[in-house]
């Protein structure tokens, strides 16, 4: 029982980014109907920033958290620009493709900018883990939990209670209908980009000092978001928080029960089961194939 | 015509071991053709049938896997209690096994992952191939996981002439492979232009008009899947009795992109295409480290490359080229048609 309670709390800790990760991913696909992946390389690109900032430049680490996600941002913005905003309309097939030469090249180019050498990042916590009764948590853990719950109510505060979250919520339902109603398409675009791929580095930057920086560790990441989303069904936030947690409930529980070789399998069957049984995703409110 | 220039051309890409000296560019040419056979059976899917499966490497490697532990031998578990177990058989039967386990794979996942469609059906086609990576790494007992599969035996038959012959050099290697792409080439071919190839251009240009002509949409793609993964597992086994080593690498996500890259340069939907763009994509590595360039440096150009192609060619060269080539016979044929007019104006 106490096993079972103490990987129920790896996984809500874990689950937090997870979270962060299927919801840029979904909100991408949801508002521009485009598969990102590039989306593993922002949550590299955030993790290698934390260690750029941190180690390199020896900055506050919570400075350097903030800077990181704001420098995604910034990524997200540019390569919307560049790259999708000629596309817009264009079928899904054919961002894809792009998305994955840019996936290519950004990958590539992080490699020869940081080699391929792992990199670990110092983080200001005490090494002693936090007892509670039977189970224990790091607290650099709890802090990851902490700030990623922050981030996915603001996206939901900024989503649901903002002029732009309405557009983009607007834009989502009906693109056509409401660029009819003056909403700048291109913008909203950009912004939901800028804020997927926000996210993406955030969870990069606060996982970055947990484990170590590596070129190709936003493979996996892009995977396991793809997982998520598809949990949670296509552009369907509330699910792709639920999704987060789920898959880090499985991954934890096939990691503690099963092997810990299979872990990451965990959510390529999840995805294979819930479409052999249940294709709409777990909540799904709507027919959504075709 | 058509036929004599196909021989002609035919009958250069044999004699090229005739000619060429080096091995390491014929070693190039074996490795380019197993991706190219490769590439063609994932354009059924993807030019044919307008499927986008990116999880096409794991048929490849299945039929590696199936190939050489067939050709080897293996004993492992299955379940509690339950021992699977096979003596070394022969090479021809090992690569004819990795053909039908492919295929066989091919039908399981085109049943599963056809309930879906568009980015739904590009992520879990990944998913699968990410499963499979992930059970070649684990299962050690039968795939020796990361250890590899090592000295794999290259094919062995019998040639009239020659009697029992083994496989060794490369030559033989590249008529190998020559001899798999060009039946792979008709197969895809006659399949392509038979009822089910009607059926999938059909289906690929809109799906609810051709269910409601009476296609049955599902039955042809999990057919065409079939048949591609099939192809894909003969690649697969060629590979591994070329190298004589698999390890779970062959599943890397990295080769699926530099089949779909082949597939999209060269013009999905067309039979040349994928030929065109697999030598290009196969040559390319190498005329790029002539010039020095970092691996990274090369996977970058890559990545740059495919974008472009979007944007520039999207329809691929071998289109391409057809409409250049198109637009300037009818401007020749226009001037023609022109001239004698000229003095009556």
């Amino acid at each position: 029982m106490d096993q079972f309670l103490q990987h129920g709390l790896n996984a809500l800790m874990l689950g937090g980014t997870y979270a962060l990760l299927g919801i840029g991913l979904t909100l991408i696909f949801g508002i521009m109907r485009v598969v990102n992946f590039t989306h593993g390389e922002l949550y590299a690109f955030g993790a290698y920033m934390m260690y750029m900032l941190v180690m390199l430049a020896g900055a506050n680490f919570f400075l350097s958290l903030a800077l990181a996600v704001v420098l995604g941002v910034a990524l997200g913005a540019s390569l919307e620009f560049t790259l999708l905003r000629k596309l817009r309309g264009a079928d899904i097939d054919t961002t894809m493709l792009v998305m994955i030469g840019a996936w290519i090249a950004l990958q590539n180019a992080e490699q020869l900018a940081w080699t391929g050498v792992a990199k670990s990042i110092d983080s200001p916590f005490p090494a002693a883990p936090l007892v509670i009764g039977p189970v224990s948590v790091l607290w650099n853990r709890v802090f990851v939990f902490v700030v990623a719950l922050a981030l996915i109510a603001a996206t939901y505060a900024l989503i649901h209670h903002t002029r732009l979250g309405k557009a983009m919520r607007a834009t989502f339902q009906d693109r056509d209908t409401a660029a009819l109603m003056g909403i700048q398409i291109g913008t909203i675009h950009t912004a939901t980009f800028a804020l997927g791929s926000g996210l993406a580095a955030a969870a990069g930057a606060l996982l970055g000092p947990v484990f170590v920086a590596y070129p190709t560790m936003g493979d996996l990441a892009a995977l396991k978001a793809f997982a998520i989303v598809i949990l949670g069904g296509l552009g369907n936030i509330a699910g792709a928080t639920a999704g987060g947690f789920i898959l880090a409930l499985a991954e934890e529980l096939g990691a503690g029960y099963i092997s810990s070789g299979y872990r990451d399998a965990m959510g390529f069957v999840l995805i294979i089961l819930i479409l052999a049984f249940r294709p709409t995703g777990l909540f799904a409110q709507k027919e959504r194939i075709g | 015509m058509k036929n004599a220039l196909t021989a002609l051309w035919l009958a250069f890409l044999a004699s090229i071991p005739l000619w060429m000296a080096n091995p390491y560019v014929l070693h190039i040419l074996v490795v380019t053709g197993i991706f190219i056979v490769a590439a063609m059976s994932l354009n059924l899917l993807l030019g044919y049938a307008g499927q986008l499966s990116l999880g096409h490497v794991a048929f490849f490697g299945v039929g590696a896997y199936t190939s050489a532990l067939v050709s080897l031998g293996f004993s492992a578990q299955i379940a509690p209690g339950m021992v699977a177990a096979m003596d070394p058989k022969p090479v021809w039967s090992a690569m004819a096994a990795a053909i039908l386990v492919a295929g066989a794979f091919g039908w399981f996942i085109g049943k599963l992952a056809f309930k879906v469609r568009g980015a739904y059906f590009v992520i879990v086609s990944i998913s699968f191939a990410e499963v499979v990576r992930l059970v070649a790494v684990n299962w050690v007992e039968l795939t020796q996981g990361p250890m590899a599969l090592n000295n794999i035996p290259p094919l062995t038959l019998w040639l009239p002439g020659l009697g029992e012959h083994a496989f060794w050099k490369k030559p033989e290697n590249y008529w190998l492979v020559l001899a798999v792409a060009v039946i792979s080439y008709i197969v895809i071919r006659r399949l392509v232009h038979s009822r089910a190839g009607r059926a999938m251009i059909a289906l690929r240009e809109n799906e609810p008009l051709a269910t409601s002509v009476g296609i049955d949409v599902t039955r042809y793609l999990v057919l065409t899947t079939v048949v591609s993964a099939a192809i894909a597992g003969a690649a697969g086994a060629l590979y591994a009795h070329y190298v004589r080593i698999v390890d779970p690498d062959v599943f890397l996500f990295i080769y699926t992109v530099t089949m779909v890259i082949m597939v999209v340069t060269g013009g999905k939907g067309t039979l040349a295409g994928p030929i065109v763009g697999g030598l290009i994509f196969g040559l390319l590595p190498e005329t790029l480290r002539a010039f020095a360039i970092k691996p990274e440096a090369q996977w970058i150009v890559y990545g740059v490359l495919m974008v472009m192609v979007v944007y520039f060619l999207p329809e691929g060269i071998v289109p391409a080229a057809c409409q250049w080539w198109q637009r300037r016979q009818a401007s020749v044929a226009a001037a023609a048609a022109a001239s004698p007019s000229r003095p009556a104006q």
